[in-house]
């Protein structure tokens, strides 16, 4: 069953009872303006489900629509703001970084609670994953704009002489951000902000499934930011159609791979450019000459504690030594219950699962045949309050679909090996992941790592928080994606890089201009080849 | 023709060499770079010929354009390839203790480079030396409009180069079409914008990374220039960068030009005066200009200017020779804006010029039309200057000269090393340069003549060759 997450509405399970995403009524400002069109306006609704077909009726309160038409106007409202100069300037691109500076400042609880409606994400790592992230992103822009945005003088060689060239990084325009669920405020903000610096007009559509956090960013945006230039459009896949269809100068997309290709097909039409920031089985490479203790925590860091597994650059499965493997349980489980208790389904430092649809996903991957025998650890599960335990599954076959697609959620494989160089070949036999992790002191093993996977980023001896650091580009590669962002990265995406060449009308070198004598010729030929004798003989006109 | 079967296999074979990791190896690299300069060395007469076969053109303009060029990326590839290759640190938090990080350069895997008719050598094998550089396997698919030197590529590519590593596939848009089914890691695309669609469209099967080089209407906005020697110069500049240059059939060519009405007659006059010094009185036998490509593209540009607006508004040559494939430098002044000669990129040696009340409303002119990969402007007004830059935006900005941007290139310092191996997705009309370089250190762009000096002393031959190139130009003048 392949499930894609942004494309199907959530739906709700017949009977259901407690928190659950779509469980409460949306109530929206309607907003009529200055505008020449309405906002998509939801209030409550509810939808009937088929479980045997999955297919599901929306019924609808509402009426205006977010359609192509309204999405035309507003592109077309944006272009004209970007046209008229608005966004371009130093002063306009600070203004904006500065305010949502103040927005973080400001709305932090409003913020942390939307994550928590969505994702039951506890305070603390909303905090450190997000927030902080947004923050310091932002900081480092509003610090380094001016100098970012300073064109690159560039060496010319006397080839050109007397010339003098420079990249000048210009907005492209337009651009869409389309952003995902799991980090709802961070993965739209952290785009927009790399947008905004570049001196672009953006349009933000968030994840309808992180719809607490979708409402927020629309209201906060509205409230904080200028309209004329920056917006955000809440629904699902009708709306996103009706955005795609749109000529955009960029698009950024973070989310699956499946309608990552949509999204360029879509694209395509309009040759606009896109970032697609996907996923993949990120794997953790275990050694066994480590601090186990260590170790062991920051891979549960970079699982159970990310979101609970549902995140891109999340450890997806562990290979390891047959003799090892034991150890690494033993240790794994000991750290577990210092991290979430006894029992960690009543745990509150655990992020639940995000729908019900994705709960069934993976629950139809721990009940498979193939690996139901191999649980050994954890497995306890309430649809109720889509809660699953941190599951350890040992020696799982490779054909089984845990091992074929993405987790996304708190079911750890551990594969052994012989020895750790056999892992290289089960990775290699995988699309290339977002990350790759390996724990080891071992150096030799650290530089074939690095040398011979392939990985839009890596990791040694630590999990995820590469993508914290600003002077590494965050982006996949192959099917994780292409095009990355972050740090001054996030200023380059949404930049043009213009060549800007300043030749002068002195010292014209009529040697490239017909009419081609042969003198030219050979003179010409002799210079290139750097050939004194020739160019001599040239010369003289031998 | 290839079959279906053979492909698969074929690039099964590739994938395979490549998993075994000899390509990633400096010394592998370094061989191959050095194979094409062989290549370049020991076939030119055979180049000189294929290009004169395709095209007609003109030995120096081929060597000048293709070969010179490519000699000079290759030699700046082998003398950076080092640097190139070598990881980057990344600058670190001060809370990151213990901590070091870098960008690694890795190559993509299996590349498919696509090349135009228009520069079948050049617009192969710069992108060929970059995706060697970076330590990839390629398959080459050049033109069939272009078939001598289609077919000199392939002979020439397997003697001189590994060929478990690189592959030329001929053919034309049935096989294209097959390459584009297959998976590869990255997709180097020259042509058109149509055609930019469907690769790109295809690339979504695999998630492809593209680099799409198109085209665009170039203009050339021409100021008034108080002294006639920076006239002429403008001129002879603009004259050789239309129809020196491939007979404006490139995707830098200039396309049209844009002119104060007050100065238009000067231009007009200058210009033809030039084309004759350039080009002979009679151009088609003075063999300096490069035929028109085919017959449809020759009915194509007859086409433009069938309209009798368009007609009455040519100023100079206009006619097109059906059998030899020659159209003669052709000048419109004012054709209508609607008509086709000013909506779709000529490509061809036509040349309209658009006359303004003032120079300063070829901005807005620009920026009605799609984004162009090259805006050229001759001006001495630091101002139109500034103001060209940040309110139009193309490809690149050249003042005060054509072409010349990619065929002396410049080593541009790109923001990371990852522009040589990663995505570098092209919007409409725009490009990415076709090489960088990854020079890091920190570089004034003037040259003085103290550098001039030193340069000199070094002995690199790229300034020697320069600093050559220089003085014999004034010699010469």
């Amino acid at each position: 069953m392949n499930i894609s997450m942004e494309l199907l509405r959530d739906f709700s399970s017949v009977g259901a009872g407690a928190s659950r995403a779509f469980s409460y009524p949306f109530t929206r400002k309607t907003k009529q303006r200055q505008l020449s069109f309405a906002y998509l306006i939801r209030t409550s609704y509810s939808f009937k489900s088929c479980s045997a077909t999955l297919s599901l009726t929306a019924e609808v309160e509402e009426k205006p629509k977010f359609d192509v038409d309204n999405a035309a106007l507003l592109a077309g409202e944006l272009r004209k703001s970007f046209n008229s100069g608005r966004t371009t300037n130093y002063e306009w691109r600070m203004s904006q970084l500065k305010s949502i500076e103040k927005m973080l400042e400001e709305k932090e609880n409003d913020i942390t609670e939307a994550l928590y409606k969505d994702l039951s994400k506890p305070g603390l790592e909303a905090f450190v994953a997000e927030i902080s992230q947004v923050k310091s992103s932002c900081k480092l822009a509003l610090k380094e704009l001016s100098r970012w945005m300073i064109p690159e003088k560039v060496k010319t060689s006397l080839t050109t002489y007397p010339s003098s060239a420079e990249i000048v990084s210009e907005p492209l325009g337009v651009v869409l951000v389309i952003s995902t669920w799991n980090f709802p405020f961070l993965l739209s903000l952290d785009p927009v902000i790399g947008a905004i610096s570049a001196g672009n007009a953006v349009v933000l559509k968030p994840s309808e499934i992180s719809p607490a956090t979708s409402l927020l960013l629309s209201n906060l945006v509205e409230e904080y930011l200028d309209k004329s230039a920056i917006r955000v459009v809440e629904g699902s896949v009708d709306e996103t159609t009706a955005l795609l269809e749109q000529k955009w100068d960029k698009i950024l997309y973070t989310g699956s791979a499946k309608v990552g290709r949509i999204v360029m097909a879509a694209a395509a039409k309009h040759l606009t450019p896109v970032i697609l920031e996907l996923g993949g089985k990120c794997p953790a490479v275990v050694d066994s000459n480590i601090n186990l203790q260590v170790a062991v925590r920051r891979i549960i860091y970079g699982k159970w504690a990310c979101n609970n597994g549902q995140a891109c650059i999340g450890v997806d499965y562990i290979i390891t030594t047959k003799d090892f493997a034991p150890k690494l349980i033993d240790a794994l489980r000991y750290e577990l219950e210092q991290f979430f208790g006894k029992d960690p389904m009543e745990s509150k430092d655990i992020s639940r699962i995000v729908s019900s649809s994705h709960f069934a996903r993976l629950a139809m991957l721990m009940d498979d045949d193939l690996v139901s025998d191999k649980i050994v650890l954890g497995g306890q599960r309430d649809a109720n309050q889509l809660k699953i335990a941190p599951t350890i599954l040992l020696d799982v076959p490779e054909d089984a679909q845990i091992m074929q697609e993405e987790i996304f959620g708190p079911l750890m494989p551990i594969l052994t090996v012989e020895k750790l160089e056999d892992s290289f070949k089960i990775i290699q036999s995988k699309p290339k992941p977002l990350a790759a992790y390996l724990f080891t002191n071992d150096e030799q093993l650290k530089k074939n790592f690095v040398q011979n996977i392939s990985s839009g980023g890596m990791l040694i001896n630590d999990t995820i928080i590469h993508v914290a650091t600003d002077g590494l580009p965050f982006g996949g590669v192959g099917e994780s994606g292409m095009g990355s962002y972050h740090g001054k990265f996030s200023f380059d995406a949404f930049s043009h890089k213009k060549a800007v060449l300043y030749r002068s009308f002195d010292a014209d070198a009529s040697i490239r201009y017909p009419p081609y004598t042969t003198q030219k010729q050979r003179l010409l030929k002799a210079v290139i080849n750097g050939d004194i004798v020739s160019i001599i003989l040239a010369l003289i006109g031998w | 023709m290839e079959n279906f079967r053979d492909f698969e296999r074929d690039l099964g074979e590739m994938r395979e060499y490549y998993s075994q990791g000899k390509t990633k190896e400096a010394s592998w690299r370094k061989s191959q770079l050095k194979g094409l300069l062989t290549l370049l060395k020991e076939k030119e007469g055979d180049i000189l010929n294929a290009l004169k076969q395709d095209l007609g053109k003109h030995q120096v303009e081929t060597f000048r354009d293709e070969i010179g060029t490519l000699i000079k990326t290759l030699n700046l590839a082998l003398e950076s390839l080092r640097e190139w290759m070598s990881g980057r640190k990344a600058k670190l938090p001060r809370i990151a203790l213990l901590t070091s990080a870098e960008i690694v350069p890795e190559p993509l895997g299996l590349v498919l480079i696509i090349s135009s008719w228009n520069f079948p050598f050049g617009l192969s094998l710069e992108p060929m030396i970059g995706a060697l550089a970076a330590g990839n396997t390629v398959v080459l698919k050049p033109s069939e409009l272009a078939p001598a030197s289609a077919s000199l590529l392939a002979t020439a590519l397997s003697t001189y180069l590994d060929n478990k590593a690189v592959k030329v596939i001929q053919g034309g848009p049935s096989v294209g079409e097959q390459l584009l089914q297959q998976r590869w890691d990255k997709i180097f695309f020259t042509g058109s914008a149509r055609v930019g669609r469907i690769v790109m469209s295809a690339a979504v099967k695999h998630l492809t990374p593209i680099t799409l080089e198109l085209g665009g209407k170039c203009p050339a906005v021409l100021d008034y220039l108080s002294s006639s020697w920076d006239i002429k110069v403008a001129v002879k500049r603009i004259v050789y960068g239309k129809y020196g240059c491939c007979a404006g059939q490139a995707c830098i060519a200039i396309d049209y030009i844009l002119v104060e009405k007050k100065f238009t007659r000067t231009v007009v006059e200058l210009m033809k005066s030039m084309i004759k010094e350039m080009f002979g009185e009679n151009p088609k036998e003075s063999h300096s200009i490069a035929r028109i490509i085919n017959k449809q593209h020759l009915l194509r540009l007859k086409n433009l200017l069938k309209d009798p607006h368009v007609d009455a508004s040519t100023v100079y040559g206009g006619s097109v020779d059906e059998d030899n494939l020659f159209i003669e430098p052709t000048i419109l002044v004012d054709p209508p804006l609607q008509a086709e000669i000013m909506t779709d990129e000529i490509f061809g040696p036509l040349l309209p010029i658009i006359t303004l009340e003032k120079i300063e409303d070829s901005i807005q002119f620009i920026n009605s039309k799609p984004k162009a990969l090259a805006i050229y402007c001759f001006t001495k007004n630091k101002t139109l200057q500034r103001r060209m830059i940040s309110e139009t935006s193309s490809g690149s900005v050249t003042f005060n000269d054509t072409i010349i941007q990619v065929c002396y290139h410049m080593q541009l310092i790109p923001s990371h090393l990852e522009e040589l191996l990663e995505v570098d997705l092209v919007g409409t009309m725009e490009s990415s340069h076709l090489t960088h370089s990854a020079m890091r250190k920190p570089l004034q762009g003037e040259v003085s003549l103290l550098n001039f000096g030193l340069d000199f002393l070094h002995g690199t031959i790229t300034s020697f060759n320069s600093w050559l190139l220089l003085s014999i130009s004034i010699i010469l003048d």
